[in-house]
């Protein structure tokens, strides 16, 4: 008997507590607060950056209350599929590979990925196109990339972990590359300036606003990336719906339906160009 | 729980260990000899090598690894000057940096192992030596260290294993050991449980190797 009302109560327990965390009606979104401008944080550790004020702008046009947490980039998805929080925002591209674990809104901003280096590298004056697209790359791509593979042979390429970059880099299309990878963004930049990294492979901007804020004289060099390896857009990143059926799977269904339609309405009414121009600086939103 | 892909992973996770291997070895000869050389200057009467010796133990028995591995790798790294000189042809690998770190933070502990051992040998052996005529150096080179390094087999054993596992640091400062290649692959197949259950099995059979080697070895030179 006694053993009979201490399961009973434990398993009420349990409920209570399972109930208690999905029946919260905040949407709880997490970003790495490390890849700025997309996101990152202040002195006093506060979320900030393009994709947290946009997180609360569409949580208004849900109409439902954010919470916007942090979450190291290498255990973004594990944590998303773990419901740690509901949705991601941190700069994810919509790729492939990505469309295998978790399933993305429609985009809300795009932005191209270029090499950098410090001044006066003899990467500098790559001879090739502003830019190239690689879903489906005409001869000038081509021609770039393979620009692009002997200048990288034997150089150490430095990019964070777990990227489109990364991807890009082991992909094959640009030769067998010496990759170098990092936790965050942070630390690729850290060893660009000191110079243990010979070039390195991010989104541009993340680049320029380094540059920007220390000074340094990082460089961008060859094309700008996009399309193939590098997604199409960044998106909010949202659990598979069919890989839990029942009341969670029909709630992941239904967040993912609400941020498409969220989205449209923001860009209507032009809240994620003027976002973007302000962190970005240009327009960035798709 | 995905078991092909423990199963598959493996290989790379193996191939991995060499390098957590060599990181662990080479730190702890060139630590063993940190720490003796420490553990020396420890018991000198002169104050200043003496507070000298105690400095060094205390300050990397007192950060965690990893903030030296970051002074050491990134902090290093910022200064301009330091850049320019010689020394940055082995900073500039993390390689090296990570043996440099691992190194110092061992060569600490191990002193301190050491450090006691020697206190602890009783002086009648030494009287012993003494009294038939043998000079204080072939004493200290002939009974003091081979006693004393007895005396730490146990406690050594520990620092060993300790040290393997500090090792995984070196996944931060760029280095595909285990631990490196464990979070590479995470970082595609988004499945971190079975990835570091089985890089964690892999750990855990190499302390139990090191386990019974320093058994094996307390054993054989046992004084009975």
């Amino acid at each position: 008997m006694n053993i009979f009302k201490k399961t009973i109560f434990s398993v009420l327990a349990f409920l209570l507590i399972i109930g208690n965390v999905y029946a919260s009606d905040k949407i709880r979104i997490g970003t790495e607060g490390a890849y700025p401008p997309w996101n990152s944080k202040d002195a006093s550790g506060k979320l900030i950056g393009f994709e947290v004020e946009l997180a609360h702008s569409l949580c208004r046009y849900i109409g439902r209350q954010c919470e916007v947490v942090e979450q190291d980039w290498d255990g973004m998805i594990p944590a998303l599929q773990m419901r740690k929080f509901d949705a991601i925002m941190a700069g994810m591209s919509i790729t492939d590979e990505r469309k295998k674990v978790i399933t993305f809104s429609q985009g809300y901003a795009d932005e191209v990925a270029s090499l950098a280096v410090m001044k006066g590298s003899s990467l500098e004056g790559m001879n090739t196109p502003a830019g190239i697209g690689l879903s489906s790359p005409n001869s000038d791509a081509k021609k770039a990339l393979k620009t692009i593979t002997s200048v990288l042979a034997g150089k150490t390429v430095c990019t964070q972990t777990g990227t489109i970059h990364q991807n890009f880099l082991e992909s094959g299309d640009v030769g067998k590359v010496n990759v170098r990878t990092y936790k965050t963004q942070d630390e690729v930049n850290l060893d660009l300036a000191s110079g243990r990294c010979d070039v390195a492979l991010a989104a541009a901007v993340a680049f320029t606003d380094y540059a920007d804020k220390s000074g340094k004289s990082v460089v961008l060099v060859g094309p700008t990336f996009s399309g193939g390896a590098f997604g199409n857009g960044v998106g909010v990143g949202l659990r598979q719906a069919s890989q839990l059926g029942g009341t969670l799977g029909a709630r992941d269904a239904e967040l993912l339906k609400a941020f498409n339609k969220a989205i449209n309405q923001a860009r209507k009414d032009g809240v994620i160009s003027r976002l973007a121009i302000k962190h970005f600086g240009f327009d960035a939103s798709m | 729980m995905d078991l092909s892909l423990m199963a598959s992973s493996l290989p790379k996770l193996l191939s991995a260990a060499v390098i957590t291997i060599k990181l662990l070895s080479v730190s702890l000869i060139i630590g063993l000899f940190i720490g003796l050389l420490f553990a020396i200057l420890r018991l000198s009467k002169n104050y200043i090598i003496n507070r000298f010796a105690y400095a060094y133990s205390y300050v990397f028995r007192g950060t965690p690894l990893l903030v030296q591995i970051f002074i050491i790798y990134y902090g290093l790294g910022q200064i301009e000057y330091f850049r320019s000189t010689f020394l940055w042809v082995i900073f500039k690998e993390p390689y090296w940096c990570a043996i440099i770190a691992f190194s110092l933070n061992t060569g600490a502990y191990t002193s301190e192992i050491l450090r006691s051992a020697f206190q602890t040998i009783k002086p009648g052996i030494i009287e012993a030596g003494k009294s038939l005529g043998i000079s204080n150096k072939i004493i200290f080179y002939k009974i003091q260290i081979p006693v004393a390094i007895r005396q730490s087999l146990p406690a050594y054993g520990n620092e060993i294993i300790l040290m393997m596992k500090g090792t995984s640091l070196a996944s931060t400062v760029t280095l595909m050991d285990i631990t490196g290649v464990a979070k590479h692959i995470v970082s595609t197949t988004y499945k971190p449980l079975e990835i570091f259950i089985t890089a964690g099995g892999i750990y855990l059979l190499m302390t139990f190797l090191i386990h019974n080697l320093i058994k094996y070895l307390e054993k054989k030179y046992s004084f009975q």
